[in-house]
């Protein structure tokens, strides 16, 4: 089966080895990954500030460069949920470009999604063992509605200990531009998160959002917390053994392995 | 009142750092959340119950106008009297001669969130009257001269011993001296006042939580009673109700009153749910000699026929609010106006205009539980997000904003600039980050290093990796 990797923004820029993790959970049931050179977001800066005229551009370009393929995977809830539901919408009023982007959505896929509907993965590599909690991202909850198969498929792993956390529902107030806008909010609304993350006891948070990672950690390293966050691809392919996100270095191996 | 929503990110910032109100609001969060979802988990036909209420909703919006005159056509049958009001000043100028025609002196409220959009006291207290609050949260906020922080629980930032210090200051005149200390004695006092305001008032005055359109009925849901001494004890009984809440039947209304409690307060039912029918019959031992129903449009026509159109299936049960984690850490205040938390970042714009609350769509980081908890489903992120659109379009975000964005959609949409641009950048940030693996400082990031450290991006982006390993690959399988 080939498939085609929308590897996400942030994914590419802060976090290639979830980017690798992905590529090798796919490689590991039997897919051909391919990654179109010309991907660069998926427009949700522009979308939620309101600039409908650039998000459009940028989901057109999207379009044009993922259309031959049956199968598109983002490790991202909130991407996947951009290009399956919101793309559509963008192009309500323009029925050629309504109707390429409602065929292209179909095709897509966040990549718990695709590991669980339709890889329909049973086993992943044990080499991750730990207590993990697992923040459930918005989109994840409410526009992929991965929340049980995300369950489903760290169960795979037997070594994995997860921990609810006690109010799995709250958001940790990451938000795209939000957290820049209104910083204090997001403050105290990461903070709630971290309180509860710490209450599981889990030494490891993880989730499927590169942006909810980055909010999380940022917090938790500013508050010398110790605990370690990680991308839920990284955590099912046995690839932690790199920094965790927003920690040091100190295996000195820094070049991402496939 | 008048809107503050102008200075949200000061209010928001400021009821951040107000331990008074953080405690009342920690003390408040789970509870709404809790009880909520006690109550659904024992209504197995929630979902049915939604879907048969949206159809009601969605069927008599479409038909306004019609059963708007139904309703009139009924309350007229039963003796009352129904004044249409285009907008809130006329709202006020017809409760004010009501009240004069009624030779007031005092009038007594019931709570009502469309009394305070129209802001009714402020008219009423202008010309003369005593209006007096008669819920308890309404009283007490009405003593502290402030505004409702939540449209079910006006009072829900206050604590105990601000609540017994108002009264102490207040309650003097009444010759109350005595030190409040529990919760009964706070209520048990404010009882006793109110029963004398109850007794002397010349008008009482209540919301409506529905209009009854084939019986002419007004109906309120309280769990404290004062809305019936309210509205039954005075000779004249004035509603003030918006149009939006007319509803066919009273088959229609039991499918709304059963989601509105149990949304609201987790309630299954409210201790009061009382239905008006006019005035006072011949028959009837007591009750109000006049019956008016005020309706106030307020923008609300235009609504139905454009894109907010959604909004008006709004029952008020506050459950949006409640599960916003956005108004959970601010309360209401921060909002400015009337209504707080995703209804009211929708409604405050329609209603103060989108440059006096522009602030307010962009407070939320479209997490979606609004939606998702809401009993009518109203897509609030949706039209929070027409807000933003109509925000950029009309250029009302700040320069910096829209210079920032257009940057980086200029750079984003062409993918040869971005590739080089992004690679450059990620190599040198992670150069610079490589080794504490995160910023606790960056120039053009304070807003996020203000609270936060940036983890640091590996040297290399994906996409730069992915190439050369596939150009490695290629390589070594031709050799």
């Amino acid at each position: 089966m080939r498939v085609a990797l929308f590897a996400s923004c942030l994914v590419d820029l802060f976090r290639p080895n979830a980017g690798f993790a992905t590529v090798s959970l796919l490689e590991n049931a039997g897919c051909i990954v391919d990654v179109p050179p010309e991907q660069t977001c998926c427009g949700q800066p522009a979308y939620n500030n309101g600039d409908k005229d650039n998000a459009r551009d940028i989901a057109k370009q999207v379009i044009n460069e993922f259309s031959d393929y049956e199968y598109i995977i983002v490790p991202s809830s909130s991407c996947a949920g951009m290009m399956i539901k919101h793309y559509p919408q963008l192009f309500e009023d323009n029925a050629e470009w309504y109707k390429k982007a409602t065929d292209f959505s179909a095709h897509c896929y966040d990549l718990v999604t695709f590991l669980h509907d339709i890889l329909k993965i049973t086993s992943v590599p044990v080499t991750y063992q730990g207590n993990i909690t697992y923040h459930d991202s918005c989109s994840s909850l409410r526009e992929t509605r991965v929340k049980d198969k995300t369950r489903h498929l760290l169960a795979c792993n037997e070594k994995i200990n997860l921990l609810e956390l006690g109010n799995p529902e709250a958001c940790c107030g990451f938000g795209g531009t939000f957290c820049v806008k209104y910083p204090e909010i997001s403050e105290s609304m990461v903070n709630d998160k971290i309180a509860d993350i710490e209450a599981t006891g889990a030494d490891t948070v993880v989730s499927g959002d590169m942006g909810c990672l980055l909010n999380i950690a940022g917090r938790l390293k500013r508050l010398n917390k110790p605990i370690k966050v990680f991308h839920i691809a990284e955590v099912l392919a046995g690839m932690t053994g790199i920094a965790a996100i927003g920690d040091a270095d100190d295996t000195k191996k820094s070049e991402p392995s496939s | 009142m008048k809107s503050k929503s102008h200075a949200f990110k000061q209010q928001a910032a400021d009821a951040l750092v107000n331990v008074s109100l953080q405690k009342a609001l920690l003390n408040a969060k789970d509870g709404f959340i809790v009880k909520r979802k006690k109550a659904m988990d024992e209504l197995p036909e929630f979902e049915r119950l939604r879907t048969k209420a949206i159809e009601i909703k969605e069927h008599t919006l479409s038909h306004l106008d019609q059963y708007l005159e139904y309703f009139e056509q009924q309350v007229i049958k039963s003796g009352g009297t129904v004044h249409w009001a285009s907008t809130t000043t006329q709202a006020q100028q017809i409760i004010v001669e009501l009240c004069k025609q009624a030779n007031a002196r005092t009038v007594t409220k019931g709570k009502s969130m469309v009394g305070e959009e129209a802001a009714i006291n402020d008219a009423l207290e202008a010309a003369g009257f005593e209006a007096i609050e008669t819920d308890l949260g309404e009283y007490i906020i009405q003593l502290a001269n402030e505004p409702p922080s939540h449209i079910i629980a006006p009072a829900i930032h206050k604590s105990k011993q601000e609540i017994a210090d108002l009264f102490k200051d207040h309650h003097k005149k009444y010759n109350f001296n005595s030190k409040l200390e529990t919760i009964p004695e706070i209520v048990n006092e404010a009882r006793e006042v109110l029963r004398e305001k109850f007794i002397n008032a010349d008008v009482g005055i209540t919301g409506a939580n529905f209009l009854v359109a084939e019986t002419g009925s007004t109906l309120i849901v309280t769990n404290e009673g004062n809305g019936d001494l309210t509205a039954t004890l005075p000779k004249t009984h004035i509603v003030i109700s918006s149009i939006e809440k007319v509803v066919p039947t009273l088959e229609d209304t039991s499918v709304l009153l059963r989601l509105l409690a149990r949304s609201a307060t987790g309630q299954e039912i409210t201790s009061y749910t009382t239905f008006f029918n006019g005035p006072k019959r011949n028959s009837d031992i007591d009750g109000p000699e006049n019956f008016h129903v005020v309706l106030l449009d307020n923008g609300r026509s235009n609504m139905l026929q454009n894109e907010n159109h959604e909004m008006l299936k709004c029952i008020h049960c506050g459950a949006c609010l409640n599960h916003c984690p956005v108004y959970s850490a601010i309360g209401g205040h921060a909002y400015g106006w009337v209504y707080p938390g995703p209804m009211g970042s929708v409604l405050t714009p329609i209603m103060q205009g989108l440059d006096e609350a522009k602030d307010l769509p962009f407070a939320s980081t479209f997490c979606g539980r609004c939606e998702e908890v809401c009993p009518l489903s109203i897509p609030l992120p949706k039209l929070l997000r027409q807000h933003r659109n109509h925000i950029h379009h009309d250029k009302l975000n700040t320069s910096r904003s829209r210079l920032g964005l257009a940057l980086w959609a200029f750079v984003a949409s062409r993918p040869a600039l971005y590739r080089p641009l992004s690679n450059s950048f990620i190599r040198a940030l992670g150069w610079l980050g490589k080794k504490s693996g995160r910023f606790s400082w960056l120039p053009f990031a304070s807003a996020w290093t203000q609270s936060k450290d940036l983890p640091a991006p590996a040297a290399q982006s994906f996409m730069s990796a992915w190439t050369q390993q596939q150009a490695k690959k290629k390589s070594s399988e031709n050799e």
